[in-house]
């Protein structure tokens, strides 16, 4: 993917008017809130003060890549303990916890409250933002048994 | 009432072969349904649900969606009465339409209060209808049939589904009386049903207003002036130079930057210079000043006057005095104002974006451009929240003026630091609160005077415990100010509720009564024999004030020190204990118990939500926020300065609702007004210090 822009051009506008991704969002432009948490090489990074030019032959992964089907264990766990309310901040929340989810795949309730505590969810979905990393990571130890259990089948 | 325009749509440009029951989601007068003429013209449409062969039903919900749910809660009823399985309904927005509709807003906690009637009317009127498909098929009484998950069940075993049935069901008659369920066989409503947009939300769909694009589509920025002044002149040479920018205009004091894209726009906007006239423009000083004089002014306007307030007060035992205020603060959701406008050369406009309030746009864009309202499209989108903020529609009067003068279509954004330093502000408000106690501590006079700046009237004079104290004045005096302020998630309330429930905390302590009790003991009397009009029901209040202390084990958790507040609004009724705890030495919110009553919970997971995160909301802004002024400049502007709650922050909450029946009532903001209270009287039980201003910790 090569861009003729602006090589200040921040990651988040360069993903959301130049490259039609705008599932991450703009939330304040100074990496306060969240919402444009991206990964750059598999890193949760706030894409709203990260120049284009510091991200080449980067690998970047948007909420639309995080998962094919919208199965990611992550995504599916928001869905079934219904966390959103307006939903602005989510796309944010979950970059943010599938990477944290990666470091700590079977996180304490301390260890998700520290690791998601970066992220402004104005509506106040945080209890269900909480629950649902703790789901997700139940989900995804489940999925890996499974795929164990199959190999060794 | 009869309804004289009812019709039935049997094939459409969409639905052919459909079963198409059009009606009216918001007519004004009565609880009557109307089955109204469905034109299905293109991408505009009334409500409807509409049925296929394949037995897919789709739901057209026109409210706007900022986050409370109403997406969801509206069809939730008419699939219970409808008595279909959830997972065959799909919901879509519809647009405005206000030939149709009425009421398509979002605010006032209103919407299912207004709507709960009509949509159990909607679902049982076609659910009737394929019952009587059915049994003129199997040549057998109606009564005899039964329903169940989208099938007609018949006596004899027979079974038949909506969808097969909808050729014959929709050449009957819409029929004018219908039965509803009993809410004990209730399968949806009641139960926790997800939000619709759910996938869309969490796989990045492009859903928001600041999503929008479309063809020819110019982004722009707005630089407004400080509140009260006048734009001099402006220099935007350096910046018609720099790449992408297509245009910098001037209308109403405003510099608008146009470009091509929003970082172009941004970089150029930093090379703009504004000049400004200089005057005596508000600060910090000028807001108190303004409360100082409201508070001594003998034309204060009278709210409310029950006995002789003065006399009592002469011959109390004792008198409670006290002030409050709280502060400007910025409503901030996450999704920063923005608006697409298109002004045509052809004369028509259309409008697309998150707004609470979309014939109100529609209204005040054709009023701006002199051109009929029929010429005015608009297209809702969801939004990323509002609280209010959206019930004002300066974004999208902006962007048509905008798009009028470059003759573009275009997109305005407003940065974070455009939205919180823009205006349309929660209004500040002091509060001065007199009580004069008998000898055995019982309230016989109360009074308040509240003192808005651009507030209206900041007092509720018709508020509880008004109606049980035999002697009663509210005042109010309005300062007027050239700072916008608008409606904020529960207006006037979400601030007067914390400075009247930290009241009277003083007024129990001072009486030497329990605060659980001594409300306990007002609600009697106003029950028995109300003192002038009461706008509540001392019953609903008294049950959600007796669960709330028994669910939070009021003052019987040892360590645990307790602030109790319970509030009446938006026709809901919310009882709360807040828990304190000493943690490393500070007191801190570790808990809140809510009960609230707000009639038949339609949706249980939306109305946690909505529960927890007012409470939150609540919390955070009574905790840490406030706009300073500076000669007519507010700040802090970003999150940097002007600090949101965080996930770290919080306490834990249990949310009970109370399981009366009752027709559904108002629940995006009534478990707001509390909260501010009950934390200020926990805090003040943990360090014996009262808080008599937001923020509580500055």
């Amino acid at each position: 993917m090569s861009l003729d822009i602006d090589p200040n051009t921040p990651l988040l506008w360069a993903l959301r008017d130049h490259m039609s991704l705008k599932g991450t969002k703009y939330g304040c432009g100074i990496a306060q809130c969240g919402a444009c948490t991206v990964w750059v090489n598999g890193e949760a990074t706030r894409s709203c003060v990260l120049p284009i030019s510091a991200v080449a032959n980067a690998d970047i992964t948007t909420i639309e890549g995080l998962s094919d089907h919208g199965d990611h264990p992550v995504q599916v766990a928001w869905d079934e303990l219904d966390v959103p309310q307006c939903g602005y901040c989510q796309a944010g929340q979950i970059m943010t916890a599938a990477s944290f989810l990666k470091k700590k795949p079977n996180p304490s309730k301390t260890e998700i409250v520290d690791g998601m505590s970066g992220n402004i969810c104005r509506c106040g979905t945080y209890h269900r933002i909480q629950e649902a990393v703790k789901l997700a990571s139940e989900i995804a130890s489940k999925k890996k048994t499974k795929s164990t259990v199959k190999k060794s089948a | 009432m009869k309804s004289t325009r009812r019709s039935f749509i049997q094939k459409t440009a969409l639905f052919s072969g459909a079963f198409c029951l059009g009606f009216d989601w918001f007519q004004a007068n009565g609880k009557e349904v109307s089955m109204v003429q469905t034109t299905m013209e293109s991408g505009r449409f009334n409500a409807f649900l509409a049925i296929d062969p394949s037995g897919k039903i789709i739901l057209y919900s026109p409210n706007p969606e900022i986050g409370q749910g109403i997406k969801t809660a509206f069809p939730v009823v008419v699939a219970e009465e409808l008595d279909v399985d959830w997972k065959d309904v799909e919901v879509r927005q519809a647009n405005l339409d206000t030939q149709n509709f009425e009421r398509q807003l979002t605010g006032g906690s209103g919407a299912l209060k207004h709507s709960w009637e009509r949509l159990r009317k909607a679902g049982a009127t076609a659910r009737k209808m394929f019952i009587q498909a059915a049994s003129q098929t199997w040549n057998v009484d109606a009564s005899t049939c039964k329903t169940s998950k989208g099938f007609v069940l018949g006596p004899k075993g027979q079974k038949a589904s909506y969808g097969s049935l909808v050729a014959i069901a929709s050449k009957l008659p819409v029929p004018t009386e219908v039965t509803y369920k009993n809410r004990k066989d209730y399968q949806i409503i009641g139960k926790r049903t997800k939000g619709v947009d759910n996938k869309n939300v969490v796989t990045g769909k492009p859903v928001f207003g600041l999503d929008i694009e479309k063809p020819g589509m110019v982004i722009a920025q707005i630089i407004r002036p400080p509140f009260g002044a006048t734009l001099k002149s402006f220099d935007a040479a350096d910046a018609l130079k720099m790449p992408g920018i297509v245009d910098v205009v001037s209308f109403k004091n405003k510099v608008a930057i146009v470009g091509k894209s929003t970082w172009e726009v941004m970089k150029a906007r930093a090379t703009v210079s504004c000049k400004y006239d200089s005057g005596d423009f508000d600060s910090d000083s000028t807001h108190q000043k303004w409360f100082d004089e409201g508070m001594k002014t003998d034309k204060a306007t009278v709210q409310r006057k029950d006995g002789d307030f003065a006399a009592a007060l002469a011959r109390s035992a004792k008198v409670v005095e006290a002030t409050y205020e709280c502060p400007f603060i910025s409503h901030s959701p996450m999704e920063p104002m923005n608006f697409f406008a298109d002004v045509r050369a052809d004369g028509t406009v259309l409008l697309a974006g998150p707004t609470q309030v979309p014939q109100s746009a529609q209204k005040a864009v054709a009023s701006l451009l002199k051109i009929d309202e029929k010429k005015v499209e608009v297209e809702l989108s969801k939004m990323g929240g509002g609280f209010g903020r959206r019930l004002n529609n300066d974004f999208a009067l902006d962007a048509a003026e905008l798009s009028s003068i470059i003759k573009k279509p275009v997109k305005v954004m407003w940065t974070r630091e455009d939205d919180m330093g823009g205006g349309i502000y929660r209004p500040a408000a002091r509060y001065h609160f007199k009580a004069g106690l008998d000898a055995s501590g019982n309230m016989i006079a109360f009074y308040l005077r509240g003192v808005g700046i651009n507030a209206g009237n900041a007092t509720r004079q018709d508020n509880f415990p008004v109606g049980a104290i035999e002697n009663v004045l509210v005042e109010s005096v309005n300062q007027v100010s050239a700072v916008t302020t608008g409606p904020w998630r529960a207006p006037i309330t979400n601030f007067l509720g914390y400075a009247e429930q930290a009241f009277l905390d003083e007024v129990a302590e001072a009486g030497g009564k329990d605060p659980v009790q001594m409300r306990l003991d007002w609600l009697a009397r106003a029950k028995s024999n109300p003192v002038g009009k009461i706008t509540y029901e001392p019953d609903r209040f008294i049950e959600v004030i007796k669960q709330a202390a028994e669910k939070s084990n009021w003052k019987k958790k040892p360590g645990v020190h307790q602030g109790f507040s319970v509030y009446f609004s938006h026709l809901s009724y919310v009882a709360q204990v807040a828990d304190a705890q000493i943690v490393d030495g500070k007191a801190k919110i570790t808990h809140v118990t809510a009960v609230t009553d707000c009639g038949e919970v339609v949706n249980l997971s939306g109305a946690e939500n909505q529960i927890k995160g007012a409470i939150i909301d609540g919390m955070g802004h009574a905790l840490y926020a406030k706009l300073r002024f500076n000669d007519g400049v507010a700040s802090p502007t970003n999150f940097n300065g002007y600090r949101l709650i965080k996930g770290n922050e919080i306490p834990t909450i249990n949310a009970y609702f109370v399981d009366n029946g009752i027709e559904p009532t108002g629940l995006g903001e009534p478990a707001l007004p509390p909260t501010g209270g009950s934390i200020a009287n926990a805090l003040y039980a943990a360090t014996k210090k009262r808080l008599y201003k937001q923020p509580f910790e500055v």
